[in-house]
């Protein structure tokens, strides 16, 4: 008994001595504010970028109304830039299918493509249709209203003809209405839970842990780099998964001008999610990057933030050399997209990898025991 | 001849039986909560119903779940569980445990964990036991009763909890443990939002005080248990260090379990008291009066079987952690004799593998979507381990076999990263992986690892 008191006297001195002394090695540490890369990427990023596409959406659903009003060569163009205006700035907050949007099924109802044409005619036939349901996904959003804007005929005196001298014009109006209509309310509702108490709750939930914001978002994060901008974007028409090429998988088909224009946006977004980039401009908050430095300092090891961003201007090089119609680029030379695909996913084992093991966030976090 | 029949006598010498009904109360009731705790959790259905593949073991390939009926499974082992805290029927009943919780932990290794192992060889050293002589409804019941019983029973005991914490002290004398503090340094500063502590943790300092804090504790806990004088500073350790590895990582009961089963050290007149005291509530007042000083002189039924099936498990428990040196290339990276070994919390592993599939027929070659197989735990699981991605390959063979491919060469472009070091190639991808044989066998196709860990 006397011994063990003894060892336990040692022991608080090991303890308490250890705490005392100052650790002049390493980083300031301490210092490095979680909850400020919540702040921002909700401030500076996300926030701003819903209020954008917000606003691109509610153009484009006056576009539409007006074209409605008097569907001319003049209202098809102004609806066909707005309908573009929109689709870019929403490569801005695609990513961000996190909270609100997650439970609104944001993305899936704004753009799951090939789009369906059949249904799309079917829900045109039956007039009032119900967009919410799950079921009708493949009939809406950005897709379906490339089909409706540019593949219902060759030229646009064609696709304006469907407005006009079809039989069924004024039904087809209405439908790409409800279209846009929808983009901006789902638009609307996501945006609005982000100002109202979305912000504060997810910047509040700074902790660390499966449910945390940052963990969650880092997933969603990633999430979205590998299936929707590597497999959707370039992958699946490429096709990796197949085996053959798929050019009818390609974003914006029917339009066949800005499938590169929309991959680069996405590019950037993500580029600008990871170093914290605030939306629209040049400077730069906390984000991943920073507390990757951070963490790196203590071990020392390989510049991750170097590797990753280098990895992005290599994906944005071999990126510029593809065909703005990714449908041409496969009929022309598919390899050029194997490799696209090739460097993207090289980013996506630096950021599932080597970011997620550093930041000790788990990938698909499952809540089960450890040893 | 003299110190054999030295030895012989020491270790057949009767001792009180108190400790092993203590031990065997506290196991069946924390295995039984363990169960609950389990099945509370969802995970029966999360891990072994929802998933329609599973990762086998070796030889091991017929034990799958059984659809609903794994509910049963659990049920019987939690109620053997519950029978052998009480000690009724308990030879039959620590059988069916150790069968039931054998069966559970086989279905699918993704959930492999030392704890789980650690629980499956403790209850197969248990059968071997006389843990109900005393303070058991089988006492109780029988005419039989044995106050006392060969020390080599509590001993067995000590040794494997001692086995259990010296190796685990062993495996963490490496480089990467104690001169870089790895994997600790990516654990414990992601804890920043524990109170007190998570600022703490932020200092490299503690990292390094944890590990080499970490390897000390294992290796000599042991032996402060066994040594007298040390025991309580001993036990106050064991205690603090569970405590801790219960704040930092989600450990769920084996703190409990390895603190309840320290308490094996104390002396006899302890575990008396602890039984006196549960004597006093009314439901196990019946066998009170079997805990009274009469020794009893009669020899255990089949002492020399059971000494040698528990002679042999030691040996097995002391070579095992070992087979690694068969291995050539580095343990941490190929994992080649890496489980049942008490590696414990050693390398923080991440990975990633894409699999491949080609059809020479049809000069098609196309990536596989592991999530349309696999849950998320188990690709994550997969994605490191060799064995796994060996076993996924062939199942993947299997699959595009009966989708209309004659003969598919499945291929897998993989990346780990390990304890922190860049992330590099882990599969040879040129290797047509349903062509190789699943077996113990060095595996040729596991790319050379980058970097050296020096230890054991």
């Amino acid at each position: 008994m006397r011994v063990s008191v003894f060892l336990f006297i040692i022991l608080l001195t090991a303890l308490f001595g250890g705490c005392t002394g100052d650790s002049t090695q390493g980083p300031d540490v301490g210092d490095f504010d979680r909850q400020a890369i919540l702040t921002n990427w909700a401030d500076n990023i996300i926030i701003p970028a819903f209020t954008e596409f917000e606003l691109k959406s509610s153009n484009l659903t006056e576009a539409a109304i007006d074209f409605d009003q008097s569907p001319n060569e003049a209202r098809l163009d102004t609806l066909q830039s707005a309908w573009k205006d929109a689709y870019l700035a929403f490569q801005q907050v695609s990513m961000f299918e996190t909270g609100p949007a997650m439970t609104l099924r944001y993305r899936t109802q704004l753009n799951t493509y090939p789009t369906d044409t059949t249904e799309i005619k079917a829900n045109i036939e039956n007039g009032d249709v119900n967009l919410a349901l799950p079921s009708l996904v493949n009939s809406q959003g950005f897709p379906a209203l490339d089909f409706l804007l540019f593949g219902t005929g060759s030229s646009n005196n064609e696709v304006l003809a469907f407005y006009t001298t079809n039989a069924n014009a004024q039904k087809n109006r209405a439908y790409l209405i409800a279209l846009t209509q929808r983009i901006e309310d789902l638009t609307e509702a996501v945006l609005g839970q982000w100002t109202d108490t979305y912000r504060d709750e997810f910047v509040a939930n700074d902790g660390n842990g499966a449910n945390a914001s940052i963990d969650l978002m880092v997933n969603d994060y990633i999430f979205y780099f590998e299936k929707y901008l590597r497999a959707g974007k370039i992958g699946i028409p490429a096709g990796v998964f197949s085996g053959s090429a798929l050019p009818s998988h390609v974003e914006a088909k029917y339009n066949g001008e800005i499938a590169l224009e929309l991959f680069n946006e996405a590019l950037d977004a993500s580029q600008n999610f990871f170093n914290g980039t605030h939306f629209q401009s040049n400077t730069s908050g906390l984000s991943l990057a920073d507390y990757l430095d951070y963490l790196n300092t203590m071990k020392e090891g390989t510049d991750l933030t170097a590797l990753i961003n280098n990895q992005f201007e290599t994906i944005r090089a071999q990126a510029s050399t593809l065909n703005s119609d990714f449908a041409q680029q496969i009929a022309s030379n598919n390899t050029e997209m194997l490799q696209t695909y090739d460097v993207l996913q090289r980013n996506v084992v630096f950021l599932k990898v080597d970011m997620l093991q550093a930041l000790n966030i788990n990938v698909d976090y499952v809540d089960a025991d450890g040893d | 001849m003299k110190p054999i029949r030295a030895i012989r006598d020491y270790i057949q010498e009767p001792v009180s039986a108190a400790p092993l009904a203590v031990f065997r109360i506290a196991f069946g009731l924390l295995m039984l909560i363990s169960i609950i705790r389990f099945a509370a959790h969802g995970w029966i259905d999360q891990l072994y119903i929802q998933p329609s593949f599973h990762f086998s073991y070796i030889g091991f390939e017929w034990v799958k779940p059984l659809g609903e009926w794994t509910y049963l499974i659990f049920f019987i082992c939690g109620l053997s569980a519950l029978f052998v805290a009480i000690g009724f029927r308990y030879t039959i009943s620590i059988v069916v445990f150790f069968l039931s919780f054998t069966y559970i932990e086989l279905m699918d290794k993704t959930t492999y964990l030392n704890h789980y192992y650690f629980i499956s060889i403790l209850s197969f050293l248990m059968i071997w036991l006389p843990a109900n002589a005393t303070f058991s409804f089988d006492a109780a019941l029988s005419s039989n009763q044995e106050t006392h019983i060969p020390r080599w029973c509590i001993d067995a005991v000590k040794l494997l909890v001692g086995i259990v914490y010296f190796y685990a002290g062993l495996a963490k004398l490496n480089s990467d443990w104690l001169f870089h503090a790895m994997p600790l340094q990516i654990w414990l500063p992601a804890k920043y939002s524990l109170p007190f502590l998570g600022d703490l943790l932020q200092n490299e300092w503690m990292h390094y005080l944890f590990a080499w804090g970490g390897a000390l504790y294992d290796l000599t806990i042991p032996f402060l248990l066994l040594y007298k004088p040390t025991r309580v500073f001993a036990f106050i350790l064991v205690i603090i260090f569970h405590a801790l590895t219960r704040v930092f990582f989600p450990i769920g009961m084996f703190p409990f379990i390895m603190i309840a089963a320290a308490l094996i050290f104390f002396e006899a007149d302890f575990h008396q008291r602890i039984l006196q005291r549960l004597s006093k509530l009314r439901w196990f007042r019946d066998q009170s009066q079997s805990t009274t000083e009469a020794t009893s002189t009669k020899k255990l039924r089949f002492s020399k079987v059971r000494m040698t099936v528990v002679g042999v498990f030691f040996a097995l428990q002391l070579l095992l952690p070992f087979r690694y040196t068969l291995y050539p290339g580095e343990l941490f990276w190929t994992e080649e004799g890496f489980r049942f070994s008490w590696r414990v919390m050693l390398i923080e592993k991440a990975g990633i593998a894409t699999f491949w599939v080609q059809d020479d027929d049809t000069n098609r070659r196309f990536q596989v979507d592991n999530s349309q197989h696999l849950t998320r735990f188990q690709e994550k699981q997969m994605a490191t381990q060799p064995d796994f991605i060996l076993e996924f390959a062939h199942y993947l063979d299997q699959y595009y076999q009966q989708q209309g491919i004659a003969d598919p060469k499945i291929y897998v472009e993989s990346f780990v990263a390990l304890n922190g070091r860049q992330s590099q190639p882990f599969i040879d991808p040129t290797v047509d992986l349903s062509n190789q044989p699943i077996n113990l066998k060095p595996k040729t196709w596991i790319l050379p690892f980058n970097d050296v860990i020096k230890g054991l």
